[in-house]
């Protein structure tokens, strides 16, 4: 069986400063791995190398989505084959409306995969379902993109996008960073119903805490750009007590 | 010592000269219009054209740009007053009135006299008449000499006068639409003067169209009048054809607790210079200035804009937003004046440019002239490319780069167009926003 993403020996650079040092992982349909690790490991360079942020360079390794070669595609390419980054800290668009921002991603993943765009009403419909699921004001969807909304309602925008565009492959960078209990654990309710056979996920985090509500099947420490230890989710208790420094020693 | 340095007209001055002569016994007009035609043609055969030692034209040299002084269009055929009518802009609601190539097109045009509170009046019958509303042709004009508008006032003749009677609420928009349509050039000069009485209600709308590949020029002059307590929204649409020059002069006067909002949508003519003189008479009014200009290739496109606090409590917002792509010019000069007695003045002037091309280039020059002591005034100016992190964002969620492209510019203009109230209207120039993002892809 294909692996749903494989990452061998990656290497990447940013402005010229060796950030990923030979990263290896697989995640296969339907697993949920959590990648932890201490500031400046290289978690939010992974996620970005993944999604296709210009500015990283790729020094080495390969990435495989669904066996297909990860970076001889676009990010809009990657996005439409199914690769979803949640962002830590999503942008701001003023002046686009976030339905009309919500309408363009799908229509352009749809049209991509050579699939029908979906109508005006049943977009309304869909985007209406999703919202209420996750707690979303419908006024929320006419205001530009982001714009004035708080922490929490930033990462359930994230989120709302996620269960739109239905990826088969989610990235959660820090999701839980700038988030109360309340809203985090409404983001995590919304990760959790996209659990499914088919899809896996990868959540990044500095805290144990948010994966008591994202519970996963494998936990990575990375540190200095490399995975270095490799568990079940009792890895992340352990971690909790005892922190990140022996990794840190490790990886100097 | 000042030394008057001997001009010697360019071949297009020289050309406009006689053409002026050749209008004024042409088309006579008497009485005191009359006379400001004299003075106007006597004023070009002093000036002639401003050229960029003239500080208000240094980005734009009007002699260097105006090389040919294509004729007059002459009178107007059925077959091109059939194309103009189905190539006009169309505004929803509207009521249209129609210059062919710088002539009213009489049976195509919504011509109103005084029905429901609004008149619209042709400028030569006005004018033959003896109208009082076509005596008001010149009110509004500046002190200084400008060169486009002195040429437009010599050849007076086509134009429009709309008087709205107090207290009316007009609730359809008046549409002035202006379209050539021939295939050699030629030059139109139209004057629309309007009067928006005491406590009354209008949206007017002047658009400007015409065919690609014809280096015509189109010279056109309105004289808007806000009384106390009106409230007037006004939309320019300039889409001429991509060889004319664009050659506007808008004056405005505000009266005591008046609202004015104007919005100028430009995107058209290979060059265009459009010079606003804007001046509050009156206290406590508000006047919003915006603007969204999108250019391409290597058209050149200058708003120019004097707004003159004359008085005391007024607030004025502008807000100019252009788009450049390829090797396009884009000018944007605001200066707003606050007179000594002008206190409590609030006034903001922004001037954003995005450049998508990389010879694309942006003077800004927002100035302030304040001799009162208590005020609120700022302006500012920027100038930058679309920003890559948000570009980012918007194709990680699977949006290719020329449409995330598009709608990243479409949501840059789109912070000005909101500001414009009627519903029919902002839609309207989001389209057309949209058509001109869609011929660039």
């Amino acid at each position: 069986m294909t692996a749903l993403l494989e990452i061998r020996d990656l290497k990447a650079e940013v402005a010229g400063r060796q950030i990923l040092n030979g990263l290896s992982l697989t995640v296969n349909k339907g697993e949920i791995h959590a990648i932890m690790g201490p500031n400046g490991a290289g978690k939010s360079t992974l996620s970005y190398v993944l999604a296709g942020k210009p500015g990283y360079e790729i020094t080495g390794g390969e990435v495989l989505l669904n066996g297909e070669d990860l970076f001889a595609m676009a990010a809009d390419e990657r996005a439409a084959k199914g690769l979803f980054l949640a962002f830590q800290y999503p942008l701001e668009i003023p002046g686009v409306a976030t339905l009309t921002f919500l309408r363009a991603a799908l229509n352009a993943q749809r049209r991509k995969r050579g699939e029908e765009e979906l109508s005006s009403p049943d977009l309304m419909k869909r985007v209406r379902e999703l919202s209420k699921k996750l707690g979303i004001d419908p006024d929320m969807l006419r205001r530009p993109l982001n714009v004035g909304f708080s922490g929490g309602e930033k990462k359930r925008n994230e989120t709302l996008q996620m269960a739109l565009l239905e990826p088969l492959l989610c990235v959660l960078d820090e999701t839980d960073s700038g988030l109360d209990i309340d809203a985090l654990k409404v983001v995590a309710n919304g990760v959790n119903q996209l659990r499914a056979p088919e899809r896996g996920m990868i959540v990044i985090t500095h805290y144990q805490r948010l994966l008591d509500y994202i519970v996963p099947d494998v936990v990575h420490v990375l540190a200095a750009g490399r995975i270095v230890e490799t568990g079940g989710k009792d890895l992340a208790l352990q971690l909790e007590a005892t922190g990140y420094a022996q990794y840190q020693g490790e990886a100097a | 010592m000042n030394v008057v340095t001997p001009q010697i007209r360019t071949a297009a001055e020289q050309a406009l000269v006689d053409a002026v002569d050749q209008h004024l016994a042409a088309v006579p007009i008497a009485g005191r219009v009359g006379e400001l035609r004299r003075a106007a043609a006597a004023a070009f055969a002093t000036h002639g054209l401003p050229h960029r030692r003239v500080e208000e034209w240094k980005y734009t040299d009007l002699r260097a740009i105006l090389r040919e002084a294509p004729p007059l269009a002459g009178p107007l055929d059925a077959a091109s007053e059939a194309e103009a009518t189905f190539k006009a802009l169309s505004v929803p609601g509207a009521k249209r009135i129609l210059f062919v190539n710088g002539a009213l097109a009489r049976p195509a045009s919504d011509l109103l006299a005084l029905e429901g509170g609004i008149a619209a009046l042709p400028l030569d019958s006005a004018l033959a008449a003896g109208e009082p509303m076509a005596d008001r042709v010149g009110a509004l004009a500046p002190q200084r000499y400008d060169g486009p508008l002195a040429l437009n006032t010599a050849f007076l003749g086509e134009g429009l006068v709309v008087r709205v009677a107090a207290h009316a609420k007009i609730a359809a928009p008046l549409h002035i639409a202006n379209v050539f349509t021939k295939d050699d050039p030629a030059t139109t000069y139209g004057r629309v003067v309007v009067l928006v009485e005491e406590g009354a209600q209008v949206t007017l709308v002047e658009s400007f169209q015409g065919r690609d590949g014809v280096a015509y020029q189109t010279n056109s002059a309105l004289e808007l009048s806000v009384a106390d307590g009106a409230h007037v929204d006004y939309v320019r649409v300039q889409e001429e054809g991509d060889a004319a020059l664009h050659l506007g002069t808008v004056m405005l006067e505000i009266g005591r607790n008046a609202q004015f909002h104007s919005f100028t949508q430009t995107s058209g003519a290979r060059a265009s210079r459009v010079s606003v003189y804007g001046r509050f008479s009156g206290t406590h009014s508000h006047a919003g200035l915006r603007g969204a200009t999108l250019l391409k290739g290597r058209q050149h496109a200058d708003t120019t804009l004097l707004l003159d606090h004359a008085v005391g409590h007024c607030e004025s917002r502008e807000l100019f937003k252009t788009v450049l792509a390829d090797e396009s010019h884009g000018v944007f000069q605001g200066k707003i004046v606050v007179r000594p007695d002008a206190q409590k003045t609030d006034g903001r002037m922004m001037s954003r440019a995005l450049l998508l091309g990389e010879t694309a280039e942006m003077d800004n020059k927002p100035e302030l002239e304040i001799f009162a002591d208590d005020v609120q005034c700022g302006h500012g100016a920027t100038a930058g490319e679309l920003d890559e992190d948000l570009l980012f964002y918007l194709k990680a969620r699977g949006i290719p780069q020329k449409e995330a492209e598009a709608l990243l510019v479409q949501a840059f203009v789109g912070e000005a167009i909101e500001f414009v109230e009627h519903d029919a209207l902002r839609e309207l120039l989001i389209a057309r926003a949209e058509a001109w993002l869609a011929r660039r892809a």
